[in-house]
């Protein structure tokens, strides 16, 4: 009997049940679809912190420092610290300004602009940062997300343009002049509107006055982390008012390009390590280039991705379980038809191939719905994240979704097929 | 010997036995049996007698313990599962007491579906299927489904669907058991008419009435054939056609 012919008979036995079939058909749509919506909603995060970081510039290098306990700088503070252990007196405040978290000054970032020393960097700009910051303006506050301090150098290594009004100066940074440029965010929060009266105006930062010249173009807002919340100020007014005069936050630094951020990066680490006396192995500051970071985000959102796709998995596995439940029931039912289509001639292939079918067009019907849903589903934003189809999610799924049927519908076929037609007929 | 004369059902000392040792049961205990082209036999005898044992062998639904079957001319010995089938499907028409027609499926798909199995293409299908039911006389009735016909109508059908394939033998076990005395006599008839035109039928049953309607009549009991009593040659009308023509005359 030809192939066409047992698809006949299988769309029939489908057919004949259909709510029972609408049923089993649900535990693969669920599946297949869910696999297409978590793991869309797994690569659209991970696209997010990809867009965020690449926002950055693929040349650009951070500077932080390590926070260290005893063996940061020089040996002799893991022996302080022993020796504290034993009350070692008058030595304690002496060993513990050592011990103290290394920092990174304004010196480091000079000595970084060094163009024999660091011939591939091109440009340096420290960081201050101050800790909650209220912004008031005309009675109306807002709490900074981000307040930073530094060289005019930072827009250019951060890739910041000006929306409106113009950028501080080496004039204004030299000069320690309380001047700020903000982020949209607050000056909108300050002043309503698009925000561009501000400019010119002066806002108290917890109650230090400054003077804003400028707003700083939009940069918007990826995941829950908002870019656009943040001020920022000639670093040496930032420390006069709000920051002091201590650590460096960090230090930014920009490659000349894309090809030499690794040796620039090498060169850093050789005129700070030089700096602070250290190795690479006793290193109390770490270079991070933006493309390290990405491929740490990267590799943390496929893991996310994989445990997404996971859990939807085992909800397709699960819809794949009903669909061999259903067609045992359906064997069982159909004994006696199926003892008189052997009595009538089917042959063990025959029979064979009508219940697989019939299992394989229950899960590619539910493959087929279940990734209309998928890509219905995955237009809408879910939970902060814009899902972004994955190609390969929407063909794995599908195909998954009919190898579970022809899996789980080999076991009720062959069950089927093995009836001894004498027995079958006899069955009540 | 031609085909024309070789007998459709040549069964040679034929046992089958269920069970080993002290729990034994001959169920057939050795039966010797040649039914000619165009014969109309009825099997009859009580309930386990070894009646339906010697149908499901006579079926291929079952394979002997001992002893040689051959139907058509073919031995059925040492078949597999699927030459069995493909022999069932090409020389043994089946009409069972409970119909067994698919359900949800209508009667001319029912009547075409061993022509499906044996591979007809569905146009020459259509057309045999549509004649066998005009042959029982449901040419009004082949869109609908088992449900929606009565016992005599779907006892019919199942005749057509036994008819179909042109075997060489058409087996009926108990055909009447299930229908009242006109569907009965309904699908007497029906046998009566394909035993003039020449098909050779084999009926178990348990009732007298259909006995009297065969040419020939086997009784059973434990296992064994035990009279073999003729009621029409082979080559004349079965008895009920004949009993009809002198009470017309």
């Amino acid at each position: 009997m030809n192939f066409l012919e047992s698809l006949r008979f299988a769309v029939r036995g489908v057919s004949a049940n259909k709510t029972r079939s609408a049923l089993t058909t649900l535990g693969i749509l669920i599946g297949v679809a869910s696999v297409i919506i978590l793991v869309a909603v797994g690569t659209g995060s991970s696209k997010a912190v990809e867009d965020q970081i690449s926002a950055l510039g693929s040349n650009t290098l951070t500077v932080s420092s390590t926070s260290t306990t005893g063996g940061g700088r020089g040996g002799p503070g893991g022996f302080a610290a022993i020796a504290a252990l034993f009350g070692g007196g008058s030595q304690k405040t002496d060993n513990g300004t050592k011990t103290r978290a290394p920092q990174l000054t304004m010196d480091d970032a000079r000595a970084l602009t060094d163009t024999t020393k660091a011939p591939d960097v091109q440009g340096v700009a420290p960081v201050v940062s101050a800790q909650s910051v209220v912004a008031t303006y005309d009675g109306a506050s807002h709490t900074v997300g981000t307040f930073t301090g530094s060289t005019p150098a930072y827009l250019l290594i951060n890739n910041d343009t000006i929306g409106s009004g113009s950028a501080f100066t080496d004039d204004d940074y030299n000069a320690h002049r309380r001047v700020a440029m903000l982020g949209t965010t607050v000056a909108k929060a300050l002043v309503g509107g698009d925000g561009t009266a501000v400019v010119g105006k002066t806002i108290a930062f917890n109650g230090k006055e400054f003077r804003v010249i400028g707003i700083l173009g939009a940069k918007g807002s990826t995941g829950p982390q908002d870019q656009d919340d943040r001020v920022l100020a000639p670093a040496t007014a930032v420390q006069d008012t709000l920051a002091g005069y201590g650590d460096l936050s960090s230090i930014s630094v920009k490659a000349t390009s894309a090809a030499t951020t690794s040796s620039a990066q090498t060169q850093v680490e050789t005129v700070l390590d030089g700096r602070h006396h250290t190795t690479s192995s006793t290193r109390d500051f770490s270079v991070f280039s933006s493309s390290s970071i990405l491929s740490a985000a990267t590799s943390s959102s496929a893991t996310f991705t994989v445990l997404l796709g996971a859990v939807a998995a085992i909800s397709l596995l699960v819809g794949g379980i009903g669909v061999m439940n259903i067609m045992l029931v359906t064997v069982t039912e159909r004994t006696r038809e199926i003892g008189i289509r052997k009595a009538i001639g089917a042959r063990r292939g025959d029979v064979i191939t009508q219940f697989l079918l019939e299992a394989v067009i229950l899960s590619m019907f539910g493959g087929i719905v279940g990734v209309i849903v998928g890509l219905v589903g995955s237009r809408f934003t879910i939970v902060g994240v814009q899902p972004v189809v994955a190609p390969y999610s929407v063909v794995l799924a599908f195909s998954v979704a009919i190898i579970t049927g022809l899996f789980f519908g080999l076991y009720p076929a062959n069950r089927a097929a093995s009836l001894r037609p004498i027995d079958a007929l006899r069955y009540e | 010997m031609s085909a024309r004369h070789r007998p459709v059902i040549e069964l040679t000392s034929v046992t089958k036995t269920y069970g080993e040792g002290d729990t034994v049961v001959h169920a057939v205990a050795g039966v010797d049996l040649v039914v000619q082209r165009g014969d109309y036999v009825a099997v009859m005898g009580a309930s386990g007698s070894g009646k339906s044992t010697l149908m499901n062998i006579i079926g291929c639904l079952d394979g002997a313990t001992r002893g040689r079957y051959l139907l058509d001319g073919v031995d059925i010995r040492h078949r597999d599962e699927n030459q069995l089938s493909r022999i069932r499907n090409r020389k043994i028409g089946f009409i069972f007491q409970s119909f067994n027609l698919i359900p949800r499926t209508s009667a001319l798909s029912n009547v075409e579906l061993p022509l499906a199995y044996a591979g007809v293409k569905a146009g020459d299908r259509r057309m045999r299927a549509l004649a066998a039911l005009e042959r029982v006389g449901l040419s009004d009735r082949t869109g609908h489904l088992p449900s929606e016909l009565s016992g005599g109508q779907q006892q019919r059908v199942a005749v057509a669907r036994a008819i179909v394939t042109e075997p060489v033998l058409l087996l009926a076990d108990e055909p009447t058991g299930a229908l009242d005395s006109h569907s009965t006599a309904e699908v007497l008839d029906l046998f009566d008419e394909l035993s003039l035109a020449g098909r050779t039928l084999v009926v178990i049953t348990h009732e007298d009435d259909v006995a009297h309607r065969a040419k020939r009549v086997l009784r059973m009991r434990d296992g064994l054939v035990v009279s073999d009593e003729r009621q029409a040659a082979v080559s004349d009308p079965p008895p009920g056609v004949r009993d009809r023509a002198a009470v017309a005359s």
